[in-house]
């Protein structure tokens, strides 16, 4: 993300810089398309949604009741609106902290270990079955879980009661649950993800680095620590910024597993969204809880990028 | 990789078992859903409440399968992510190319600032773009039609696709095109038979993933495709939830066969796939 190369500036000749500036204006008419469609569908629908927060709508014919910031004074009173970001941490647990560190370690022992000690094909096998489970379409795993852990006749629970657990947890249908199953299934969706980035960020690695260290007596954890770690920053920044964005975007899998119950206790901003937009006809409403959604992301991901930026600053002007 | 590290510790051989054995049974782990999955999806009713989900089926009971087609007219779902998800491929294939030939070749001005707010755009949740997008795709008779979702699709996919696009661009060799400038080639044809047979590697990875995405889409299609008629896969199984048709063995037969296109896909396109994942984060 940081590489994106800065314009190398040879002495360019005269006549070829005198072409490029008479030239340039030339490229605008190949933005246009996509300008065009990007107002359509992203800035207009973004002004619109601004609009609507601003107002109390129903959504039918009877056009939106102008009421200023109520709607955001009304979220900040609002238990299920600060529920559901309770719930968005627990999914960047589930989806960004532990994806990434056991990312991380499988990563290391297929390329560092199987694929040596082995064969390449055995560590190349076990990565793609870690990466199966993306790309699957969401909502489909969300209901192969959902049948897996149903009360009655979910797969888990007839397996408990078989080797005689007399009350097995009803998983997905009690607050005490509820959330951890969601998160046990969203680490399973996300795990590969990290695995193969950092495979091939642990390719990258010049091995020459690890040689050097070997040589001075440098053990398996030195080496992690002091060549591994900081060698493989870049990915492991684009990985938090990623899955902490889709972390915050999760809906597919709470429509389908909970749709954000048991007492909302696995509501989420996008879900609560969608249930005021349509099923509650609360348009304004349903807008100022996505215009917030949509500012915390964007907080989160300038503050993971800047973050980025220094550590690579501070990299350079190390050396 | 021409040079691998090989280090000469740990040449005991129980270590390398265990530490073996551990990476498997985290694969064990991952690949049980399907597992059952695949076990259930052909097993009775009467077989699965009598023997449970762990034990093989004892007859081969497709009438879960057959349910789940009918029930839901699966052939018309796949041929309907089919059609949106492709078209979406090739229009959004087609606009980033474009537009990233305008910020990456031509360097437009304000070119970077372009490219961030298509970046912005792509971490926007869909929610704060919907109910605007709904109202105007009945506006304009679109509504429940795979236009508005292919429409919609083709810009939210070509915001990746600009910002990778004109990151690789950005660094294309300046002389190739001013060879073609000498050879009196105007902009459009230096696009077509310059850039684009260089770029077009990254074009056929981008296509790939714009396919998968957009067929596992879920919240857009969910919103905008409000009959069993128009609706894609993920949805058909998705709204049969809940339904007292959905046994055992059609939930697991409705979700095996709306596994078995990304599968696929996944395994044909493994190898390029695997490097697109990765020219995505160094990018």
């Amino acid at each position: 993300m940081s590489t994106t190369a800065a314009p190398a500036r040879p002495a360019r000749t005269t006549r070829a810089t005198a072409s490029r500036s008479a030239t340039s204006g030339g490229y605008w008419p190949y933005l246009i398309p996509g300008a065009i469609a990007f107002l359509v569908v992203i800035v207009v629908p973004f002004a619109m949604n601004f609009y609507y927060s601003l107002t109390e709508w129903k959504g039918g014919l009877r056009p939106p009741k102008f009421i200023g910031a109520d709607n955001y004074i009304a979220l900040l009173g609002d238990a299920n609106f600060w529920t559901s970001f309770k719930t968005s941490l627990a999914m960047i647990v589930a989806m960004v902290i532990i994806p990434t560190l056991l990312g991380l370690l499988l990563a290391s022992v297929l390329f560092d270990y199987i694929g040596k000690k082995f064969d390449g094909k055995v560590a190349t096998f076990l990565r793609a079955t870690y990466y199966l489970p993306q790309v699957l379409p969401v909502a489909v795993a969300g209901v192969l879980w959902g049948w897996i852990l149903n009360a009655e006749t979910g797969a888990l629970n007839v397996v408990l009661r078989a080797i005689g657990v007399a009350d097995p947890p009803n998983w997905l249908g009690s607050v005490s649950t509820a959330l951890p199953s969601v998160m046990a299934v969203m680490v399973w969706v996300q795990i590969g993800y990290p695995v193969v980035i950092f495979m091939s960020a642990l390719e990258r690695v010049d091995p020459e680095l690890y040689e050097a260290a070997e040589i001075d007596g440098a053990g398996w954890l030195q080496r992690f620590r002091h060549i591994t770690l900081p060698q493989i920053k870049p990915e492991t920044f684009v990985i938090v910024l990623t899955c902490t964005i889709a972390a915050l975007k999760v809906f597919g899998p709470i429509y389908v597993l909970t749709a954000g119950g048991p007492e909302s206790s696995t509501l989420v901003p996008s879900y609560y969204s969608y249930l005021n937009f349509f099923p509650k006809s609360k348009v304004g409403y349903g807008a100022a809880i996505a215009n917030v959604l949509t500012v915390l992301i964007i907080i989160v991901a300038v503050a993971i990028t800047s973050l980025q930026n220094r550590s690579a600053r501070r990299e350079m002007e190390g050396r | 990789m021409a040079k691998t590290y090989v280090p000469n510790r740990h040449h005991q051989g129980r270590l390398r078992w265990v530490i073996l054995a551990g990476a498997v049974v985290m694969a064990v782990v991952m690949l049980i859903p399907f597992g059952i999955m695949v076990m259930n999806a052909f097993k009775s009713p009467s077989d699965y409440s009598s023997h449970g989900p762990l034990t093989l089926p004892t007859e081969f009971y497709t009438q879960g399968l057959v349910t789940f087609v009918n029930r839901t007219n699966f052939p018309l779902k796949l041929w309907n992510s089919f059609f949106i998800s492709s078209l979406v491929a090739v229009f959004a294939a087609l606009l980033s190319v474009l537009n990233a030939f305008a910020l990456g070749i031509g360097r437009v001005k304000g070119n970077m600032a372009i490219v961030t707010v298509f970046l912005l755009a792509n971490m926007l949740p869909q929610e704060v773009l919907i109910y605007p997008l709904f109202k105007m795709a009945q506006a304009v008779h679109l509504d429940n039609t795979p236009w508005a979702v292919i429409i919609v699709f083709t810009v939210i996919q070509s915001a990746f696709g600009t910002y990778l696009l004109a990151s690789v661009l950005g660094t294309f060799p300046r002389a190739l095109l001013e060879a073609a400038a000498l050879d009196g080639a105007n902009r459009w044809r230096t696009l077509w038979q310059v850039v684009f047979p260089v770029v077009r590697p990254t074009v056929v990875v981008l296509m790939i993933f714009f396919f998968i995405w957009t067929w596992n889409e879920f919240f857009i299609p969910l919103v905008l495709l409000t009959t069993p008629d128009t609706q894609t896969v993920p949805i058909a199984l998705a709204s049969l939830q809940g339904d007292r048709l959905m046994d055992a063995p059609t939930t697991n037969a409705g979700s095996l066969l709306s596994i078995v296109p990304a599968v696929v896909f996944f395994l044909i396109f493994q190898r390029s796939l695997t490097r697109g994942i990765t020219a995505g984060a160094v990018k």
